[in-house]
């Protein structure tokens, strides 16, 4: 395909995706399609790392309860003292005008990100030097660790969790805002991320995954590009965690910012299954994942997550390139490299270099 | 000439093992310097120690008059000193040009170059080094379906990409087919003479360092045994023995 065909796929993507909640047999399930857009920003934001640059990092749940607990804490402290919140938390008086509200919500989700990269850049001195595996293991602490820490913090409600402003009547229903919301935030990642693998940013980061030691060798800034990599997740991840908070209403510490046995595992199974370093595999993985769930959930409740494990196997034993790398091995003319034989030969010019 | 690699009184052991033993040497700005030695000798880890692979245990090593020892791979890879890995290494899920493209120079990198797009005219250069090496018509290849001998042409035309000072190659003609070492004896010349890289190359084929080198260093056993023009190397009681010895 070329340039301008794809260019107007992605358009018709975009816009048919914005167009849903016009549908009037789709509009029961907008915040259904809110959480497969968060879904996706976690598949996508977890690539960077682990498929992009082959460090598996099952600490990025860090950033995303991070985003959430400083969007929630700005929204709070800003119009309201902790002491008149707890009064009134989730009821009604909490209401906040919509001004005040959309306020509250970009100033937070803007903080946390904000947070989330320096608290990447700090870590990431820190352990990314840490090579392969040792690097997967370190991180599996972060979680539980920051889960601990937000369980006993009184300020951002320890253990009983925080509760986040609800949105105004003005804003509409819920469904549409929260649809909007994260489906312009998943845009704005893919676009971000895509710009990223394209340019230099993308080849380091690929080199890294390929051969540290060969790209050490080669002069490339590794430490630097991990490090970078690592902030662009946690950036992204936790302006999601922050709107995430605002959806859910009720944060809390272990289930909801830092749930590393389900989101912080699933983030890493939804890479994997839609294929792992690609740009596409994320979102195809995340919407696989994330339909295939709603269905056990319904058609086979008490057994779901029976079946949520045995699917996970099938992936891993049958397709472990996940559905594009799978794709791209069956059909390599189609969703691999083109390779262009006829084109024209580049003529030998290396007495004229120098 | 001035050298632009020394190597002084050089000592690495690993735990018993002394792998290079009170090594000095010294390649001359814009030559062609051989490294040969039986298996086991040291010359690999010679190399390691150059480019800061390791640290060593005592020595000195200068490039362009600095004082390496205290710096890592990938800084004495930005001061123009790049060496080639004797197992190949390449990216094996990138294809051919990519793996150019990202072999360009790191010096002037920044954050801002992060972002950077590469330009036609680094594709253009990234073909053009991929046909002096032989390898054009495989360009959209992943380098991990090249062959080993592929590869081996692939990680020196990455080489070239960097626009070092001097190179340190690692057996840059084991595994390629014999009628196309000539060829590469010939790219290899080229890249001395045209691009002005000073090379440092380690080979096992006798004819191919005789041909290449206009001197050449002998370890064995983690020591320097003898250096000279190629000629005298070739007869020198104390090489011959040593490698017959080590057989
Ligand atoms: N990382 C290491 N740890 C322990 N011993 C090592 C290490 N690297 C090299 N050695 C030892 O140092 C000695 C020299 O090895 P080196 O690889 O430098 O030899 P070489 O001259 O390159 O041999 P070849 O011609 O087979 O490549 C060997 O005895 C080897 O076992
Ligand atoms: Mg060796």
């Amino acid at each position: 395909m070329n340039r301008r065909g794809k260019t107007a796929l992605y358009v018709a993507a975009a816009i048919a995706a914005l167009l849903i909640p016009q549908i009037p047999l789709l509009q029961p399930y907008l915040i259904q399609f809110a959480f497969l857009w968060v879904m996706i920003l976690f598949a996508m934001t977890w690539d960077v790392m682990g498929g992009q640059m082959g460090y598996n990092s099952f600490g990025n749940i860090v950033f995303f309860g991070v985003g959430m607990y400083a969007t929630a804490v700005v929204q709070r402290d800003l119009y309201f003292t902790v002491e008149e919140y707890a009064s009134v938390a989730g009821g009604e008086q909490a209401a906040l005008t919509p001004v005040e509200y959309l306020i509250g919500l970009a100033l937070g989700m803007g903080s946390g990100a904000v947070l989330a990269v320096v608290i990447a850049a700090l870590l990431g001195s820190g352990i990314l030097g840490l090579r392969g595996h040792y690097f997967a293991i370190c991180t599996l602490g972060l979680g539980i660790a920051a889960g601990e820490l937000a369980s006993g913090w009184d300020y951002i409600g320890a253990g009983s969790g925080l509760v986040t402003p609800l949105l105004p009547d003005a804003l509409g229903e819920r469904g549409p805002f929260f649809f909007y919301l994260f489906l312009v935030l998943a845009m704005i990642t893919f676009a971000a991320l895509k710009r990223l693998y394209a340019g230099q940013f993308g080849l380091a980061i690929n080199a890294i995954r390929d051969d540290e030691d060969k790209a050490d060798a080669l002069g490339l800034h590794a430490t630097r590009y991990k490090t970078v990599a690592w902030c662009v997740s946690g950036f992204f991840l936790a302006l999601t965690g922050g709107a995430f908070g605002n959806l859910v209403i009720f944060i809390d510490p272990t289930d909801v910012a830092f749930a590393g046995p389900t989101f912080g595992v699933w983030m890493v199974l939804m890479a994997i299954l839609g294929g792992k370093g690609t740009l596409w595999g994320p979102v195809i993985g995340a919407t696989v994942f994330h339909v295939t769930q709603e269905f056990f959930w319904i058609y086979l409740f008490g057994w779901q997550r029976v079946a949520l494990g045995l699917l996970i196997v099938v992936v891993v034993v049958f397709f472990p390139l996940g559905i594009v790398g799978w794709l791209r091995e069956r059909w390599p003319q189609r969703f691999g490299e083109v390779v262009d034989e006829d084109a024209r030969r580049v003529q030998v010019s290396l007495e004229g270099e120098r | 000439m001035s050298a632009i690699l020394e190597v002084e009184n050089v000592t690495k052991t690993f735990g018993g093992v002394i792998a290079n033993n009170n090594v000095s040497l010294s390649v001359p700005e814009g030559s062609i310097i051989g490294l040969i030695g039986p298996n086991g000798s040291g010359k690999t880890t010679l190399f390691n120690s150059i480019v800061g692979y390791h640290p060593i245990d005592s020595g000195a090593v200068r490039f362009q008059g600095a004082e390496l020892s205290r710096l890592r791979t990938p800084q004495i890879a930005r001061l123009g000193l790049l060496r080639t890995f004797q197992q190949t290494r390449i990216f094996g899920k990138m294809n051919c040009v990519q793996n150019m493209q990202i072999s360009l120079p790191h010096v002037d990198d920044n954050f801002a170059t992060m972002l950077r797009k590469f330009p036609p005219e680094v594709a253009e250069r990234a073909e053009n080094l991929l046909e002096f090496v032989g390898l054009y018509a495989k360009r959209h290849l992943l380098a991990a379906d090249l062959s080993f001998g592929q590869q081996k042409l692939l990680e020196f035309a990455m080489a070239l990409m960097n626009e070092p000072a001097a190179l340190l190659l690692d057996e840059p003609t084991a595994g390629i087919n014999p009628t196309l070492i000539n060829g590469l004896i010939d790219r290899l010349k080229r890249a001395n003479a045209e691009f002005g890289i000073t090379l440092f190359v380690i080979e096992h084929n006798m004819r191919v360092i005789m041909n290449l080198a206009q001197h050449i260093y002998c370890l064995a056993h983690g020591e320097l045994l003898a250096d000279g023009a190629p000629e005298d190397i070739q007869n020198d009681r104390r090489v011959i023995d040593a490698y017959l010895g080590a057989h």
